[in-house]
């Protein structure tokens, strides 16, 4: 990107100040100004009805009661008092941080030691065959998944149970204990999207001058080591961005827990987005429900400020 | 990409992407660190792709059959009743007609607004353009969840609710594809504006003849990305739409599921199969696009 910045200022050099003080110049000028508010006005009305609208009218309408039916009436801030007394949402809230930290964590580690393993010397068509496979689930949709790992995670015909039967573990009733449940969730959450951090990973790999390894096995680091001392340190930025991203669609999490368990046993599997759901389309009470949202919005901001703050002491750049 | 001894020379810098350099190069011999690292490799790819080797294995078993363990992975003896029995238990050509007039009008739209905005904040002088590019980039962080309430009553208002609009419309404004546009045509020179406005072309038409075709592979990305996420997408659509007759794929599936329970598995992964089909074909001919598209704008 930074190399167009260069030829960018040759041409108008050249030209001199003659041809700006010309007619059609200033006449391209003006009808840039135009064409440039045409070209915008589809992406900037959409926005703005689609986006910035509903996001100013979810924060006010946090602070009434609406089912619809009746008028709203303003409340004050009774629909958060509400929210963060209700057992259901604070399970939900507690479930959703508890998903995030095992999730993103078991993701980005894992994502991260496939990316290492790739990047080191094998036959390029291998290293294809398994970037390919990584990145497989993430075509596919979380329904569908979510799916036929109900069917894999089954208790009594399920494929799970049936390959751990033959190490002699007995079945293990996934889908019916608080559990089983939330390590099912993750784990099919975990299976679709490392493959995005794996991605991010083999990129920033690919960023780490092989000199700089070079330099570590002549100073001794070797074998693992060599990881430690400098894929580490090399690697923060990425980490950040690919430690950010996961944790942001982390805390979205929905689809995976509504087709796997929807949010059950109990409520061991409910997530901070399904209460949105449910208290919105089930319960028809959108205030409180905006409510929920507006809440969820803050952690996620709070978060990501959080990381990009730590992310001074701790990301190294070259 | 295999070994070349020449690492250090002057000029040549490669990357890790090539390979880490063999600390002996000139004797090939059997490394235990390396059989174990495609092993544990291999492991992580049998568990990547073996749910899905079984999901289409048990599709081909007929239905009675698709309880019974050991599992299959390979189908000795395909079977397509369950198939048959998918286009009986539910509508799918509707399924996927709504799926593909969905996915497709978003994605066009997209890549339409996205190209015809990226444009202007790429090569456009206008007033405000940085702080306006600025909001458009804003609104990339807040979450979907958030707004689907006030879009819902949206949707409602404009007397949309039900139909296929009511997905199609709001999705078509991207705030990503927009940054994801502008990126590719700030990559394009900007000499090839000053040329064409030398041979007197207006703005409009120095964008339509000699900016909109070299767009087309940065337009292929925002594409691709649009079809693969709204193919799948499945929130908005459990909330906006209410008749089974504006269902999406994946909807019409989890729904297909909650009506036969556990009775036949055939049946249900023989519609989850037909849904990946348009997914699969992305991946083997878009899976690059896919793939920059996805990273692009993480500072890779």
């Amino acid at each position: 990107m930074s190399t167009t910045t260069p030829p960018r200022e040759r041409p108008r050099q050249a030209a001199g100040p003659a041809s700006h003080a010309k007619a059609p110049a200033t006449n391209g000028r003006h009808s840039q100004r135009w064409l440039a508010w045409i070209f915008l006005a589809p992406t900037i009305l959409g926005m703005g009805l689609f986006t910035l609208i509903p996001i100013v009218a979810s924060v006010v309408l946090a602070f009434f009661r609406w089912d619809i039916i009746s008028a709203p009436t303003f409340v004050g801030f009774d629909n958060f008092s509400e929210v963060v007394q209700d057992p259901t949402v604070r399970v939900s809230f507690l479930n959703t941080i508890l998903f995030v930290v095992v999730a993103v964590a078991f993701q980005l580690g894992l994502a991260l030691a496939l990316a290492i393993m790739v990047q080191e010397k094998m036959p390029a068509w291998l290293r294809v065959f398994f970037r390919s496979a990584f990145f497989f689930p993430l075509i596919l949709s979380a329904a569908s998944v979510s799916i036929f790992m109900r069917y894999l995670f089954n208790e009594q015909f399920g494929v799970v149970n049936w390959f751990l039967s033959l190490v002699g573990i007995p079945a293990v009733p996934w889908l019916t204990t608080p559990g089983g449940s939330a390590a099912v969730v993750i784990l099919v959450y975990v299976w679709q999207n490392f493959g995005f951090s794996f991605l991010l990973f083999i990129g920033g790999l690919a960023s780490i001058p092989v000199e700089t390894y070079e330099a570590a096995s002549i100073d001794g680091a070797t074998g693992w080591r060599r990881h430690l001392y400098v894929t580490l340190p090399l690697l923060s930025p990425t980490t950040l961005v690919a430690s950010v991203m996961a944790i942001i669609s982390a805390l979205q999490v929905f689809d995976q827990p509504y087709v796997l368990t929807r949010g059950g046993p109990g409520d061991s599997t409910r997530t901070a987005v399904m209460v949105i759901f449910e208290s919105a389309f089930q319960r028809l009470e959108f205030g409180q429900a905006s409510a929920i949202g507006v809440l969820l919005t803050l952690i996620i901001m709070a978060i990501t400020a959080a990381q990009f703050r730590l992310s001074k002491r701790f990301v190294f750049y070259q | 990409m295999t070994t070349t001894t020449d690492h250090g020379l002057a000029g040549h810098s490669p990357r890790l992407s090539e390979g880490l350099p063999e600390t002996s190069p000139n004797r090939r011999r059997f490394s235990w660190n390396f059989a174990i690292r495609i092993l544990l490799l291999l492991v992580a790819a049998t568990l990547t792709l073996g749910p899905v080797l079984w999901t289409l294995s048990t599709s081909l078993r007929s239905p009675s059959e698709s309880f019974k363990l050991p599992p299959s992975f390979f189908p000795w003896n395909p079977d397509f009743t369950s198939y048959g029995e998918v286009f009986q238990q539910l509508n799918i050509f509707l399924l996927v007609l709504n799926s593909a007039l969905v996915t497709g009008l978003i994605a066009v739209g997209q890549m339409v607004t996205a190209a015809m905005a990226g444009y202007a904040f790429a090569h456009l002088k206008f007033r405000g353009r940085g702080a306006l590019f600025s909001i458009v980039l804003a609104t990339m962080m807040v979450p979907v969840q958030v707004t689907i309430v006030p879009v819902f009553m949206l949707i409602r208002g404009m007397g949309l609710s039900d139909t296929l609009l009511a997905l199609i419309l709001p999705a078509i404004p991207t705030a990503f594809g927009t940054f994801l546009m502008r990126q590719y045509f700030m990559g394009l020179p900007a000499e090839l504006a000053e040329a064409a406005s030398i041979d007197g072309a207006s703005p409009w038409r120095t964008f339509r003849s000699v900016y909109a075709p070299l767009a087309m592979p940065g337009m292929a990305i925002v594409g691709i990305l649009a079809f693969n996420f709204h193919w799948n997408e499945f929130f908005r659509p459990l909330i906006l739409t209410i008749s089974e007759q504006n269902f999406t794929l994946p909807l019409g599936l989890v729904s297909l599921q909650g009506n036969l329970g556990t009775g036949s598995i055939s049946v249900v992964l023989a519609g989850v199969v037909l849904s990946m089909i348009p997914a699969l074909v992305v991946f083997m001919f878009g899976q690059r696009a896919l793939q920059d598209g996805l990273t692009a704008g993480t500072g890779k």
